[in-house]
């Protein structure tokens, strides 16, 4: 059954395959939707007998599956560590170990019941089938990174997701702010990917191997070698690191990338759930647990992933207070939530950090998709302060986006609860310094998680409705193929955190034990399953954070269960705190004055010097070369090899004119000479004899 | 006919080689000069017969006094081909006549340069 792993991308490339070239273009729906929703299931149910396979094994042995030599040994050569000269080799292949098995279940399962829940909301659409090729087809290279065993097999994937998610946020390409946002995601994502393609090159020239297996050994044989000095006063694993963590930032919309994931709630619903909430977008955290060991010797990097981390968590928390689009909410719910797992994989929890991605899946991804079934209901209505009291027309949509909203808002016993409980408990025990003002902000992220959550839901379900009533007429419950997916997901939302129970609480923690070959390497910052803190105290901390959670709960319910009002009327209270948290911190702004407008100078001063040094200098100049070398070429011409043939000539007529003269047409002259001739030949005979 | 032969006639009027040499170049001067000197075709036609047969002259006396017939078969030659000369030229001289209705052939000198 392992050995079919290599299937598991395949079937949705065929899907894709199928669906973008093969289909005729006449299909119905129903056939492209057969075939998405037929391929990603396939590879949905292989990846859990796959899974399940590799569990039954026991062993933590990785399985590794090469699949082709991508560049062979000699192709390239590198200077290498110490001068020596490393031949570069770079493999393709899979890689199963406990992180890939946990991200190969998240993808696949939530990647499955999102194309299913998609069929009905694309129902109709233009580009039916595009959507369910693009989406397709982001399965692919999401299944790429995640089992890739080796950063060049994950880079390609890398690449694919954001080609993928680039396609999809335009995909209502007519609308000039959707085009805008896909290439805004696109660029942003690329200045990322350039510290990604550095830090891959640093450790390709030095090791000559990208696979992640060797690549480890190699590391952990190195060890103290790579804090030595390398640029710019870091250490080696200082250096790749931070190169790696940039790319992270890029990926998963961290400070000070994260700017494109707000603007991407431009592409379809289902696609922010699937790529921008539960899979894409957490890329950045398995890149950064998937290089732990690199972090690990890299503590003054650690510790920088964690303040952005954190850093971020609080911006974006704050920001989801303010918004008026159920979208933009859940987009900055997302972007600190993986504040979260980054503020986690910085103080060395990277077990923290996956476990909350894996919950994180389940319950972002039930909330857009909650959130689409209410903008599906009222006909592409976004702005909450024209929504209201909806849980009586949608109370399967009222009710899921409820678990949605208490998983993430952290309240027992739903998955958000535990893994942030496991965030929370290692940042108090972290040994980092400054591990409890990390812990501070978790706590204040966690209240305002679970305030703005509230706030959305009363405003989206509770009260009376204020928008058009001609769209409250029409509005319905979810179809049969959406409404599954939110029950499958809510399911998911409650339950999918019971796999890490802590010990405090009697469990055993297991999903950090299962990690435990992956992210356990000479601990920095304790062993990740067990805390430094007391289980008293632990459970201490979970009080603390639920009534946080709770507290911000009914008070965001008694603020905004009448409508916006009373919120209005706090906002104009303190109107400094409302715009800068309404207007983003102007980030947006800053960034267009500064990073934008400096790209757009610096183009035109390229142009400028296009246009005088590289036009008119080197092309024109050229030109006005040539022309002067052909005259001076020309006059050579004229004068020296067209007089030469003309003396030639003239030479020869003046011979002839000359010779003629002895042409008389006198038979006798002839005769004469026919005879002199003769007698001179007797005579040079005679001398010559 | 051998040298023996001529030598029997002996004395100082003997006739060698030598005249019939100096006969063969007179006549073939005279020829000459009248293909050079002479304006009428009929007259220059003769000369050519006159160096011919200087020639032909030639060839006997050596063929004579060498005792091989080859000259004289060579000679036989030259006048079979001088016969075709002569008809030849005075083919020619029939068409320059009707043409120009004269055999000067000064008359004749449009082929100059």
């Amino acid at each position: 059954m392992r050995d079919l792993l290599w299937l598991v991308p395949v079937l949705p490339l065929l899907g894709a395959l199928a669906n973008g070239v093969l289909v005729p273009r006449r299909a119905t729906e129903k056939t492209v939707a057969w075939i998405a929703c037929g391929s990603s299931g396939g590879a949905a149910l292989l990846a859990l007998g796959v899974i399940a396979d590799y569990l039954r094994s026991r062993s933590p042995q990785p399985f590794e599956l090469p699949l082709w030599e991508w560049m062979s040994p000699g192709m390239l050569s590198t200077s290498g560590a110490g001068g020596a000269p490393a031949r570069l080799s770079i493999g393709f292949g899979l890689l199963l170990d406990p992180l890939s098995v946990v991200m190969l279940f998240v993808v696949t399962f939530v990647g499955f019941w999102i194309h299913l829940y998609s069929v009905g909301y694309m129902a109709g659409e233009n580009g039916f089938r595009r959507y369910f090729t693009y989406l397709n087809l982001f399965l692919v290279a999401m299944l790429a990174l995640v089992l890739g065993d080796g950063y060049a097999s994950m880079f390609l994937g890398w690449e694919g997701v954001g080609l993928c998610s680039y396609l999809l946020i335009g995909f209502y390409f007519d609308r000039e702010s959707a085009a805008d946002a896909g290439r805004k995601a696109f660029v942003v994502n690329r200045i990322g990917d350039f510290a990604l393609l550095a830090g891959l090159f640093a450790l390709a020239g030095r090791y000559g191997t990208l696979q992640f297996g060797e690549l480890g050994a190699r590391i952990a044989a190195s060890g103290e070698a790579l804090r030595s000095p390398y640029v710019l006063g870091l250490s080696f694993a200082g250096f790749v690191a931070l190169c790696l963590f940039l790319g992270a930032t890029g990926k998963s919309a961290q400070i000070p990338l994260y700017v494109w994931l707000p603007d991407a709630m431009a592409g379809p619903t289902p696609v922010s759930a699937l790529i921008h909430a539960a899979t894409m977008v957490t890329a950045g955290v398995y890149l950064v647990v998937r290089s732990n060991a690199i972090f690990q010797l890299a503590p003054e990097i650690s510790a920088l992933v964690a303040w952005v981390g954190g850093a971020t968590a609080l911006l974006a928390a704050g920001f989801a207070l303010v918004q008026t689009d159920l979208k933009k909410v859940l987009a900055y719910s997302t972007i600190s939530q993986l504040g979260y797992m980054f503020l986690a994989a910085g103080l060395g929890a990277y077990s923290a950090a996956v476990f909350h991605l894996a919950t994180h899946a389940f319950f972002k991804a039930l909330l857009f998709l909650a959130a689409g079934a209410v903008i599906h209901a009222l006909g592409g209505e976004q702005d909450l302060r024209r929504m209201g009291g909806l849980s009586r027309k949608l109370p399967v949509t009222a009710r899921t986006f409820a678990i949605g909203a208490l998983a993430l808002a952290g309240i027992f016993p739903l998955a958000g609860f535990w893994s942030k409980d496991e965030i929370l408990a290692a940042a108090a025990s972290s040994g980092v310094s400054g591990h409890w003002a990390l812990y501070g902000i978790g706590l204040l992220t966690a209240g305002l998680t679970a305030f703005y959550m509230f706030r959305a839901f009363a405003l989206a379900f509770l009260g009376t409705y204020r928008g058009d009533p001609h769209a409250e007429r029409h509005a319905h419950e979810a179809p049969r193929t959406m409404a599954l997916p939110l029950l499958v997901l809510a399911a998911g939302a409650i339950g999918a955190g019971w796999l890490g129970i802590p010990t405090a609480l009697g469990g055993e923690n297991r999903f950090g034990r299962f990690l435990e070959p992956v992210v356990a390497v000479a601990g920095t910052a304790g062993t990740p399953t067990e805390h430094a803190i007391s289980h008293a105290a632990e459970i201490g901390l979970m009080t603390l954070a639920t009534l946080v959670a709770a507290i911000s709960i009914v008070l965001a319910l008694r603020l905004y269960r009448g409508g916006p009002v009373r919120g209005e009327a706090i906002a104009r209270r303190f109107p400094r705190l409302h715009s800068l948290l309404a207007n983003k911190a102007w980030v947006d702004e800053i960034y267009d004055a500064t990073v934008v407008r400096g790209v757009w100078a610096l183009s035109r001063l390229a142009a400028r010097f296009d246009g005088a040094a590289i036009d008119r200098g080197l092309v024109e100049g050229s030109a006005r070369a040539t022309l002067a070398g052909s005259w001076v070429s020309g006059l050579f011409d004229r004068h020296v090899v067209d007089g030469l043939v003309n003396l030639s000539g003239w030479l020869l007529d003046r011979l002839s004119l000359s010779l003629r003269r002895v042409q008389t047409g006198a038979v006798s002259n002839y005769a004469f000479a026919l005879g002199l001739g003769a007698f001179l030949l007797v005579c040079l005979y005679a001398v010559w004899r | 006919m051998n040298p023996e032969a001529s030598a029997g006639l002996g004395g100082l009027w003997a006739i060698g080689t030598e005249h019939y040499l100096g006969l063969s170049l007179i006549l073939f001067g005279i020829g000459l000069f009248g293909v050079i000197n002479r304006r009428n075709l009929i007259t220059i036609l003769m000369s050519i017969e006159l160096m011919l047969n200087a020639v032909n002259l030639n060839f006997v006396a050596f063929s004579y006094q060498r005792g091989d017939l080859a000259g004289q078969v060579f000679s036989v030659f030259t006048i079979t081909v001088a016969a075709g000369e002569a008809a030849v030229g005075l083919g020619i001289l029939l068409a320059m006549f009707r043409l120009r209705r004269t055999t000067r052939v000064d008359t004749a000198n449009e082929l100059k340069g």
